[in-house]
């Protein structure tokens, strides 16, 4: 494997554990749990599209989702080698991994920069 | 006179003893590293989730309120319960081993591992109320 791109790889990975155990749980209690079940109050259409427009909240989300996206391709990948004893597979697991980091990362640069 | 054989990763002739693909459920130690190791399933499950919820948001208050009403149908409510879990257990796990990836020094002397991990959880209480106060001060 390309051995050059290993520490970038395992940089994204530590950024990216990093960024979802900060800021994971609020997001999933508040959004997944509390609004849906009304032990808060969810916030309106016209205010939360006003502070999803400005740049620094987009620039907040972009880190929030695609950091996270290649932590989860790094270990994921070792632990399908790991768990599933996929040591064989080693191109096309890694391949799978941060191909669909990368294709879901590149969504939400597109969706984030349509936001008007 | 033979080619001489190609590079391999690995050496499938050695003798190997067979190891069954559970085996990560034989020993406690090891079903909590597997377990541990798939919290990120669910940060990447997340972090589409939240994506989904954007484009949502973007595309109007009809397809923000529709979306609101799918977060509430059961099958979301179990998934997110069960993402917090593993969430929560990914933040625990990985801030107590911040002090072992990183030993940090001062004046030559290493800081203790508890303020290195104590300081990573101050962090995660003041990012999670900052964020909940922005969210619900809408």
């Amino acid at each position: 494997m390309a051995r050059p791109v290993t520490p970038l790889l395992w940089l994204l990975f530590s950024a990216g554990g990093t960024v979802a155990a900060l800021l994971f749980p609020i997001h999933a209690f508040l959004f997944g749990l509390a609004f849906p079940l009304g032990w808060l109050e969810p916030p309106a259409h016209e205010p939360l599209l006003g502070l999803l427009r400005q740049p620094l909240t987009r620039l907040y989300l972009l880190v929030f989702i695609c950091l996270p996206l290649f932590h989860w391709a790094h270990r994921f990948r070792y632990t399908l080698y790991d768990g599933l004893q996929l040591k064989h597979l080693f191109g096309l697991v890694a391949a799978l991994c941060y191909g669909t980091a990368l294709v879901l990362s590149a969504v939400a640069a597109y969706v984030l920069w349509g936001v008007s | 006179m033979n080619a001489p054989s190609p590079y391999t990763l690995h050496h499938p002739k050695w003798y190997r003893r067979r190891v069954s693909v559970f085996w990560w459920l034989e020993k406690r130690s090891y079903t909590f590293f597997v377990l541990r190791e798939l919290t990120s399933v669910f940060v990447a499950l997340f972090a589409a989730v939240t994506l989904w919820q954007i484009r949502s948001v973007a595309a109007g208050e009809e397809a923000q309120a529709r979306f609101m009403t799918q977060l509430g149908t059961p099958a979301f409510v179990v998934f997110h319960v069960l993402a917090l879990a593993f969430l929560l257990f990914h933040s625990i796990t990985w801030f107590n081993l911040a002090p072992k990836a990183m030993a940090v020094r001062v004046r030559g002397k290493r800081v203790p591992d508890l303020f290195v991990a104590g300081s990573n959880y101050v962090a995660w209480l003041v990012l999670s109320a900052a964020v909940a106060f922005i969210l619900l001060g809408l």
